[in-house]
């Protein structure tokens, strides 16, 4: 049967992308971004998986104002990575896994998560930066990868309970897939950012360590802050935060197992206008 | 019953639901023509006949024309939308949010290199600094 064996965490800012594709990662702005992912592009390398599960949202890229799914899952055999304004990045085409997919998309909606099946779509900055920084410049990325976009954009977004709980239904659902697969499941956003208004850069670094600290260890109690906590204290852009809670909720621990390791844990502030936060957790054996 | 909207006390920040997305849909559709490398050549041509083609208010053309962002979020407009009309301009995300800040460009990168806006005093509507 399918399993799960980690889960990761990033930030997903469009300017990393761009500053890797520009070539300027060495710069000293950009160089302490970069060093906290070194272990994490080699953990990738010796602990790489069948398929990534990867939760992002879209950023007005797919998905305009004439429809607005709150769970999205790509079930297509490939996306391309979509131009955003300043023309697609140069990275390579994302190659999905239909079959699994389908099946996660069957299993999560017998559970009652109503997820809206795409069956053709770009990808933009939000799936494509964690790649990147986990993977680095590949000529092809590493295995297939299932996009599931959630909608933070327009308000009232989900919230962190009904995505913890939506983690436990794909890890049900991954796990009831014949074949083998070592499956990880990736949550990218925040930390900390404001884009928007007057109070655009705010950051909040208590906030971020003890989001941290408690999706490590109280992911459940974590999981019922109130949205209005993230926009309050976390910037508007803050409340991307919620898509952590569907790949921790997937964690084993969850289901009764045994607590996961804390491989690696990173932050940094800033890039661009945002704090960067990255975690990975892995499930014993 | 009207509708639980705790964060309209928020300072400097206006979250955008299902009401600010009704009054902008035209203008964050109009935005999203812009992912079009034809269509930013058209708008750059000619701004004001390109936004004559929208359903926009006059305002919210107005708001374009002037690049003024907060106007056009007051307006309806979202930031991942409007982002679009940046970089057609050839401007970062860090431009567009510092532009809305009253800081300048260096004031406000220099803000986020020394560890961003800080959260104390910037929680509520009126809270004192």
């Amino acid at each position: 049967m399918a399993r799960i064996t980690a889960s990761v965490y990033t930030s997903h800012v469009p300017a990393i992308g761009a500053a890797l594709d520009l070539g300027k990662s060495g710069e000293p702005y950009w160089q302490p971004v970069f060093k906290g992912y070194e272990f994490s592009k080699q953990w990738m390398k010796s602990h790489a998986p069948d398929v990534i599960f990867l939760v992002y949202n879209d950023h007005a890229t797919a998905f305009s104002l004439d429809l607005i799914p709150t769970f999205a899952i790509g079930t297509a055999a490939g996306f391309t990575p979509a131009d955003e304004g300043w023309g697609p990045r140069p990275v390579p085409r994302v190659i999905g896994h239909p079959e699994l997919a389908s099946h996660i998309a069957h299993s999560v909606i017998q559970d009652d998560f109503d997820l809206t099946v795409v069956n053709k779509m770009d990808v933009d900055h939000g799936l494509t930066v964690p790649l990147s920084l986990m993977c680095g410049r590949p000529q092809a990325w590493p295995c297939p990868v299932i996009p599931l976009a959630v909608n933070v954009v327009q308000y009232p977004v989900p919230s962190g309970r009904r995505c913890f709980m939506l983690g436990q239904a794909i890890r049900k659902a991954i796990e009831s897939y014949d074949e083998p697969l070592e499956v990880q499941i990736w949550g990218t956003g925040g930390m900390s950012h404001q884009l928007q208004g007057p109070r655009a850069g705010l950051i909040n670094r208590e906030f971020d360590t003890a989001f941290l600290d408690r999706l490590i260890a109280a992911p459940q109690e974590l999981s019922n802050r109130p949205h209005i906590d993230y926009v309050r204290e976390a910037g508007s852009e803050g409340i991307e935060l919620v898509m952590w809670l569907i790949a921790r909720g997937a964690m084993s621990d969850v289901a009764g197992g045994p607590a996961p390791k804390v491989v690696h844990r990173f932050y940094h502030v800033p890039a661009s206008n945002t704090a960067v936060g990255h975690l990975i957790l892995e499930n014993p054996q | 019953m009207s509708l639980d909207k705790p964060y309209l006390d928020v300072p400097g920040t206006t979250v955008f639901d299902a009401d600010q997305s009704r009054k902008g849909y035209h203008l964050n559709q109009f935005c999203m023509s812009l992912m079009k490398a034809a269509n930013r050549a058209r708008f750059k041509a000619d701004e004001r006949s390109y936004l004559d083609e929208w359903p926009m208010t006059e305002e919210q053309k107005q708001a374009v024309l002037a690049r003024d962002l907060n106007r056009c979020i007051a307006l309806g407009g979202n930031i991942y939308f409007l982002a679009k009309i940046g970089a057609t301009d050839g401007k970062s995300f860090q431009q567009m949010a510092g532009s809305m800040t009253g800081m300048t460009e260096e004031q406000y990168r220099d803000m986020m290199i020394g560890g961003g806006r800080p959260i104390e005093g910037n929680r509520y509507i009126g809270e004192k600094k």
